[in-house]
C-alpha cells in the first residue's frame, strides 16, 4: 500500500516540477528580453540557452508524466483533461522559447522609447502564464480557487492586448522609420502577445475541466 | 453424497452462478468500467468476500424466507429454484426489471399454494415492506454519504492524484464490504430454498465444523464467485449500462450505501445489538441489490442538486415488485405439477398434523376461535392438504389463523436424549450449566415442537440461564435438530 502511495506521490512531484519549469521559463524570458534591450548580449545568450534547456527538460518530463498516467491508468475520468492541460502548457513554453530565440536570430531594432512598453508587454504576458500555472496547481488541489486564477489570466490577457495595440499604434504613427522596421517591430509585439493568447487557451481548457469536476 | 441430491442442488448452483454474473456489476461495476480496479482483482476480491458473507452471515435472511414457506423436499427445492431461474432469465430477456429476490418470494408462495401449505402473512408483509423501503433507505444513505464525503474532500484539499489513490483503495474496500453483504443477504435466494430439505449432514474436522446449512451456503457462495469470475465482466461492459457510468467517487458512495443497506437487512449481529438496546429490529430479508444501487444513485443525484435523475426508473422498480413474484409463482406452480405428476418426484415431505388440548390452549392464547377445532381433536391428518380441507370445512379461517394452526398442530416427535449433547459441548454450543438444565428433560417425548420449546424455556428460567431471544431461538433449533426423529421443518415456531 505504501509503495502504491509513494508512486502516486512521485508523479505528483513530477507534475509540480513540470509546472515549476514553466514558471521558471517565464522568468528567464523576462530576464532575457531585458538583457537584450540593455544590450548585454552575452547574458542574453546565456538566458536563451537556459530557456532552451528548460524547454527540453519540461518536454521530457511531460512525456514521462503522460506515459505514467497512461500505464498506471491513473485519474481515468480526468486524465484526458490533465494531459490536455500539460500539453498545452508545454506549447506555451515553446512559444516563450521561440520568441526569445527570434530576438537572437533576427536582432530586431526596437525603438528606445518603445522598449519600456515591450518590457511591460513581456511582464503581462508572463503574468498570464504564471496565473495559468497557478490555476492548474489549484485544479489538482483546490478547485474553488481555480476561478480566481482564471479571472486574473483574463485581466492580464486584456492588458497584453491593450499594450500590443498601443505599441503598434506608436510604431505606425512614427514617421522617420522604414516600413520594414515597423513591420519587424510589430512582429515582435505579436510574438509576445501570442504567449498570453496561448496561456488564455490553456485557461479556457482549465475552466471546462473544472466545470466537469463540479458536475 | 447421494448423486440425486447433487443433481437437485444444481438448480441452486445455477441460480448462484447467475446471481454472481449479474450482480458483480453492483459491487465493482463503476470501479472496473472506469478502469480504477482491474477486473481480475475485483473478481477475486468479490468471490472471496461473497463466499465468506454467505457462509458466515447468510442465516438471517434465509430464516425469513423459510418462515414464508419451508420447502422440505429436495425435489421441491430443485423445482422452485429452477422455476425462479427460468422465470428471471425469461423476464430479463423481455427487458422486464425483475430481481431474483422478488421472484423467489413468488415462487415460495407458488409452492405453498401447490402443496396446500399456509403462507405466513407476517413474514410476507415484512418482505414486501422491505422491498419498498430498501431503495428509499439506499437513497437516504446515498444522499448523506455524498454530502459528508464531498464536505470532507472540500475541507481536506487532497491532490487529485492522491485522491485517485484513496478512491482506488476505497473502491476495493467498499467493494469487498458490498460483496460480503451481497453474499450474506442474497445467499437466501440461491440456497435458502434447499435449507429446509437438508441435503447435507454436519461435516466436522478437528479444525472446523460446518453445519449442513453452512455447506449449502459454501457451495452457493462458490457458485456466485464462479459466476462473477466467468461472466461478470461481460455483464459489466454490455449490460452495465449508464447507471454505472458515474465518476469513481460517486461509484464509491453508491456501493457504500448499497453495502450498508444490504448489511442492515442481513446482519444478525445488528439485530442482536438493537434487541439489547431495546430498539425495534430490522427484518432480515433478501433484497434486490440493483434496486438498492438505483436508490443510492438517486440519493447522490439529490445531493448534487437533483439534475439528471430519471424518475421513470422508479416506476420500473415498482412494476418489478408485482411482475416478478406473480410470474415466478405461476411458473413454480406449473413446474411443481409436472415434477410431481410427470416425473413422479416428491415435492413435499408428508407432515402429520394433530390437534390436542395443548394445541387448543396455545391457539386460544393467540386469540383464535377454538370452539369448532375441538371437533378435530385427537384426529391425525396425513398431509397438509387434507388438514387444510378439514379446517376449512369447519370454519372459514383466515390465512394468518391457518398458519398458526398448522404451526402448532404439526407432529414433530421430539425425544430428549441428553447424551447426544456431549459433542456439542466440545463445540461450545451449550455450556455446562445449559447441559445440566437440559438433562432434566432427559427421556421426555414431545409430540409438538412448541411443547418442547415451552419446556426448554421453563428449564432455562429455572436454572437462571439468561440469553438473548435470538440466541435462544438458534439453540432451540439446534436442539430440535438433535432430538427430533420426525422433523418436518427447520424454521422455528415461537
Amino acid at each position: 500500500m505504501a509503495i502504491f502511495f509513494n508512486k502516486t506521490k512521485k508523479i505528483e512531484l513530477e507534475i509540480e516540477d513540470y509546472l515549476d519549469l514553466v514558471e521558471k521559463g517565464g522568468l528567464v524570458y523576462k530576464q532575457g528580453v531585458k538583457y537584450y534591450f540593455d544590450k548585454r548580449q552575452e547574458e542574453f545568450e546565456t538566458k536563451l540557452n537556459e530557456l532552451r534547456k528548460i524547454e527540453e527538460d519540461a518536454d521530457s518530463l511531460r512525456r514521462n508524466i503522460e506515459t505514467k498516467l497512461y500505464i498506471k491508468t491513473l485519474i481515468p475520468e480526468s486524465r484526458g483533461d490533465v494531459l490536455g492541460l500539460l500539453e498545452h502548457t508545454d506549447k506555451v513554453l515553446n512559444i516563450i522559447e521561440s520568441s526569445l530565440l527570434e530576438f537572437s536570430v533576427e536582432i530586431p531594432d526596437i525603438m528606445v522609447d518603445l522598449q519600456p512598453l515591450y518590457l511591460d508587454l513581456a511582464e503581462n504576458a508572463i503574468l498570464c502564464v504564471d496565473c495559468t500555472v497557478g490555476g492548474i496547481r489549484s485544479y489538482f488541489r483546490n478547485l474553488e480557487a481555480v476561478r480566481d486564477f482564471i479571472n486574473k489570466v483574463q485581466f492580464y490577457r486584456n492588458e497584453t492586448n491593450r499594450l500590443a495595440e498601443k505599441i503598434k499604434r506608436h510604431i505606425f504613427r512614427t514617421p522617420d522609420i522604414d516600413l520594414s522596421q515597423k513591420i519587424h517591430m510589430r512582429y515582435f509585439s505579436y510574438h509576445m502577445e501570442r504567449i498570453a493568447e496561448e496561456a488564455e487557451d490553456v485557461c479556457d481548457r482549465l475552466a471546462i475541466a473544472t466545470i466537469k469536476k463540479f458536475e | 453424497m447421494d448423486p440425486l441430491t447433487l443433481f437437485f442442488i444444481t438448480s441452486g448452483i445455477f441460480l448462484g452462478w447467475s446471481l454472481g454474473a449479474n450482480h458483480a456489476v453492483n459491487v465493482f461495476g463503476t470501479a472496473v468500467i472506469s478502469k480504477m480496479v482491474k477486473f481480475k482483482v475485483a473478481a477475486i476480491i468479490a468471490g472471496i468476500f461473497v463466499t465468506i458473507g454467505a457462509v458466515i452471515g447468510g442465516a438471517g435472511a434465509t430464516k425469513t424466507l423459510n418462515d414464508l414457506g419451508s420447502i422440505n423436499a429436495i425435489a421441491g427445492s430443485f423445482t422452485v429454484a429452477l422455476a425462479v431461474g427460468i422465470s428471471v432469465t425469461w423476464m430479463t430477456k423481455l427487458k422486464l426489471p425483475v430481481s431474483t429476490s422478488q421472484a423467489v418470494v413468488g415462487a415460495i408462495i407458488g409452492w405453498n399454494i401447490f402443496t396446500g401449505s399456509p403462507t405466513d402473512f407476517s413474514s410476507l408483509s415484512k418482505i414486501l415492506i422491505t422491498w419498498v423501503t430498501s431503495p428509499i433507505i439506499a437513497c437516504v444513505f446515498g444522499y448523506v454519504f455524498c454530502i459528508l464525503i464531498e464536505h470532507i474532500l472540500k475541507k481536506a484539499k487532497i491532490h487529485l492524484l492522491e485522491l485517485d489513490a484513496y478512491t482506488r483503495v476505497g473502491l476495493i474496500v467498499v467493494g469487498a464490504m458490498a460483496s460480503y453483504t451481497l453474499g450474506a443477504n442474497n445467499i437466501a435466494n440461491v440456497m435458502g430454498l434447499f435449507v429446509s430439505s437438508e441435503p447435507f449432514k454436519e461435516f466436522s474436522t478437528p479444525f472446523i465444523t460446518l453445519s449442513g446449512t453452512q455447506q449449502l451456503f459454501l457451495i452457493g457462495g462458490l457458485a456466485i464467485a464462479v459466476g462473477i469470475y466467468t461472466y461478470g465482466y461481460r455483464v459489466m461492459v454490455t449490460v452495465g449500462n449508464d447507471l454505472y457510468k458515474i465518476t469513481p467517487i460517486s461509484g464509491l458512495i453508491v456501493v457504500l450505501a448499497e453495502s450498508f443497506v444490504l448489511f442492515i437487512f442481513s446482519s444478525q449481529e445488528l439485530e442482536k445489538l438493537l434487541m439489547t438496546l431495546g430498539l425495534p429490529t430490522i427484518p432480515l430479508v433478501p433484497l434486490s441489490s440493483t434496486q438498492a444501487v438505483i436508490g443510492a444513485v438517486i440519493g447522490v443525484g439529490f445531493a448534487r442538486g437533483g439534475a439528471g435523475i430519471n424518475y421513470k426508473i422508479l416506476g420500473k422498480i415498482a412494476t418489478g415488485w408485482v411482475i416478478a413474484p406473480v410470474v415466478a409463482g405461476i411458473f413454480t406452480f406449473v413446474a411443481l405439477f409436472f415434477v410431481q405428476n410427470v416425473f413422479e418426484q416428491k415435492v413435499i415431505n408428508t407432515v402429520e398434523y394433530e390437534i390436542n388440548s395443548s394445541v387448543i390452549k396455545k391457539l386460544n392464547e393467540d386469540g383464535i376461535n377454538v370452539n369448532q377445532l375441538k371437533d378435530l381433536s385427537g384426529q391425525r391428518f396425513s398431509s397438509s392438504k387434507k388438514f387444510k380441507e378439514s379446517l376449512m370445512s369447519i370454519s372459514n379461517y383466515k390465512e394468518k389463523e391457518l398458519f398458526s394452526i398448522f404451526n402448532y398442530s404439526a407432529v414433530d416427535s421430539i425425544k430428549v436424549d441428553s447424551a447426544k449433547l456431549n459433542k456439542y459441548k466440545k463445540r461450545l454450543v451449550f455450556d455446562d450449566n445449559e447441559i445440566n438444565a437440559i438433562k432434566n428433560l432427559h427421556g421426555k417425548i414431545y409430540i409438538h415442537e412448541f411443547e418442547f420449546i415451552d419446556a426448554l424455556k421453563n428449564i432455562y428460567n429455572k436454572y437462571s440461564i439468561n440469553i438473548l431471544d435470538r440466541e435462544f431461538q438458534s439453540k432451540q433449533n439446534e436442539l430440535i435438530n438433535i432430538f427430533s426423529f420426525n422433523k418436518h421443518k427447520s424454521n422455528n415456531k415461537e
